[in-house]
């Protein structure tokens, strides 16, 4: 399968994700989304060294996880597309800081292993916090949500409107793929003498399609905005996870449980 | 070039964010004022085109390997660079969220990275100075078109990667030199850039072949179109200008003095002449006031000396402070500028009354 048809798939798989019925998907989706942004800058503000501190943070993830039913292997696979370049970055920081830390019985740890190790799990869980919030919440109701906090209309609409035409385009240029490289087999890419007329076909009938959908929206009455049939209110349920969220994320950022666990222990 | 939130720390990250909603807001602004909502099915339409388009593997010659488009110098140059700008924001908005490319603390600095420049600067700097030149045949066209597409793709992703490394390193997140980041990111983007400025420039060709009025500014010039220098376009070379030389020579100007102490304490340590010979310790009036001023200014400066306070051997500390710097004094001009709307409309007001 060519990567348009895989993008075609991952985009269909998050709108059925995000169509399932859980409690974390009845929650107001500009809640989950303040939430998500709390849960991801206390998580990258942890010290490059902060290992033990950081570790704490991974509750929220898997709890939503298992509360809403989204399975994690999902996840796990759009990793492939952050990962190299926080890799990149991480993987010269064991090279440039070879201070030993930590000793683990004979053997020293040095900074640069555990910032390393920091700076992928921040990646990891930053990632799995926006994966939760979009397979957990409908872009229509993202939007919606966007709106409330006077998000400029143009580009709310603009959001929905291309987000729709993605797939539309998406599969146009899957069957393009197939039908190119169905007739010239071995070949990796589109040839170079094809590469203005393979997508600009595309482009040249795109702009008459976008001409013709204008003319359907304003025969529908399309002023400049969408205007959502209903819009949800955000609850006592909604503040109350709000709350207690925001209230977690913080007192494990500045209260160490996990070094306090250890030190009863020990 | 997408970055993910681990590589940015909070106060890089909400400049970043900060930065990039302006632009947004003015695009918006620019938008409705030319009354362009209703263009919002045929941007929407290219921004999927785009999106689609990324999704097909050129061949390159002669390499056996394969490249892909970015498409922010192609949508300035078939939507403007406002349009553009909002089309390849909401590119990058859909990819973070659907498809974890990039994250979305990161985002406003993902958007800067690669719309930013190859919207604002890649359509003001590079596109339209070269569209206005003269020519007089439709081959002519074709050829401002190619070196445009060319030129614009590789200058604008070597300033996302430039722009990449600047705030990684401002982060503190690697312990990897900032030269050395440089070295691995710039080759790079270089290869990239050549690549996507081919795949631009044959798909605006072949769009100019087929509706020349598709492509913006690529009507045919008789001569006599010299470009004047608008207001607009010089605050753009001059924002551009001032990012440049706040965020990276703060990195040279940390280390040697400023013209005055130089002219009055010397540099001797570095071999320079001692000027007025005076003693940067002695020199200055002892009074109480001035121990209780610098009491006050030590307690307030969140970046003394321009870098974080007891780290100042910590040369990003130097570029965030140009760069925080930067982004309080535009924050107070835009400030200023509301204020002045603001009493200009109630006065308005007050007079029809």
């Amino acid at each position: 399968m060519n990567k348009a048809g895989k993008a075609l798939i991952e985009l269909r798989q998050m709108d059925e994700l995000a169509d399932m019925e859980s409690p974390v998907h009845s929650i107001h989706a500009l809640i989950k989304l303040i939430v998500t942004i709390t849960y991801i800058v206390l998580v990258v503000s942890f010290h490059k060294y902060d290992f033990t501190g950081l570790l704490i943070m991974v509750i929220y993830p898997l709890f939503l996880f298992n509360l809403s039913g989204v399975p994690i292997k999902t996840c796990f696979y759009k990793l492939r597309l952050i990962i190299p370049l926080v890799c990149m970055v991480g993987v010269f920081n064991p090279i440039f800081d070879r201070e030993v830390l930590v000793h683990v019985g004979n053997v020293g740890i040095s900074g640069g292993v555990i910032s390393m190790i920091t700076l992928m799990m921040k990646g990891v869980f930053s990632l799995m916090a926006s994966f939760l919030l979009i397979s957990t919440t409908k872009i229509d109701a993202l939007c919606a949500g966007l709106r409330m906090v006077k998000c400029p209309s143009m580009l709310v609409t603009l959001t929905l409107l291309t987000y729709r035409y993605i797939s539309v385009l998406t599969e146009e240029v899957a069957i393009m793929s197939d039908a190119y490289h169905l007739r010239a087999p071995g070949q990796k890419g589109v040839h170079y003498k094809a590469w203005g007329s393979f997508l600009g076909q595309l482009l040249l009938r795109s702009m008459d399609r976008a001409d013709e959908l204008y003319n359907s929206m304003q025969l529908r009455g399309f002023a400049g905005e969408f205007y959502y049939a209903d819009r949800k209110r955000i609850g006592v349920k909604d503040i109350i996870y709000l709350i207690v969220w925001v209230g977690i994320f913080f007192f494990f950022r500045y209260v160490n449980v996990i070094g306090l666990i250890g030190n009863m222990i020990f | 070039m997408h970055m993910a939130d681990a590589l940015l720390s909070p106060p890089v990250a909400i400049v970043m964010d900060c930065a990039t909603a302006s632009m947004l807001a003015l695009s918006v602004v620019k938008l409705r004022k030319d009354d362009s909502e209703q263009r919002l099915p045929t941007m929407a339409v290219t921004a999927a085109l785009v999106f689609a388009g990324q999704m097909i593997n050129y061949s390159i010659p002669g390499t056996g390997s394969s490249g892909h488009l970015c498409g922010g110098m192609l949508l300035s140059a078939l939507l403007g660079p406002y349009a553009g700008f909002l089309s390849m924001s909401v590119i990058l908005a859909i990819q973070c969220l659907f498809f974890a490319d990039g994250g979305l603390m990161a985002l406003g600095a993902n958007i800067w990275n690669m719309a930013f420049y190859g919207c604002f600067v890649g359509y003001f700097l590079i596109w339209r100075p070269i569209m206005r030149r003269q020519s007089n045949s439709k081959g002519g066209v074709r050829g401002k078109i190619i070196l445009a597409s060319i030129l614009g793709c590789v200058i604008t992703l070597q300033m996302g990667a430039f722009s990449v490394c600047v705030e990684t390193t401002a982060s503190g997140i690697s312990d990897l030199p900032f030269g050395g980041f440089l070295a691995l990111m710039q080759p790079i983007h270089l290869a990239i850039g050549l690549i996507e400025g081919g795949i631009t420039a044959a798909v605006l060709t072949f769009v100019y072949q087929a509706r020349p009025e598709l492509v913006k500014d690529a009507q045919i010039m008789d001569g006599g179109s010299k470009s004047k220098h608008a207001l607009r376009n010089t605050l753009i070379v001059l924002g551009v200008a001032a990012g440049v030389v706040a965020g990276g020579f703060s990195l040279l100007a940390s280390s040697k003095p400023d013209g005055l102490e130089w002219s009055l304490f010397g540099n001797a340590e570095d071999g320079y002449s001692e000027n007025m010979g005076l003693d940067e310790e002695k020199y200055g009036v002892d009074s109480g006031m001035k121990d209780n001023a610098e009491a006050v200014q030590d307690k307030t400066s969140f970046l003394p000396d321009y870098g974080f306070k007891g780290n100042e051997e910590n040369p990003a500390g130097t570029m965030v402070s140009g760069l925080v710097g930067a982004a309080i004094v535009a924050a107070a001009v835009v400030g200023l500028c509301f204020l002045g709307g603001f009493f200009r409309k109630r006065k308005a007001h007050a007079k029809t009354e």
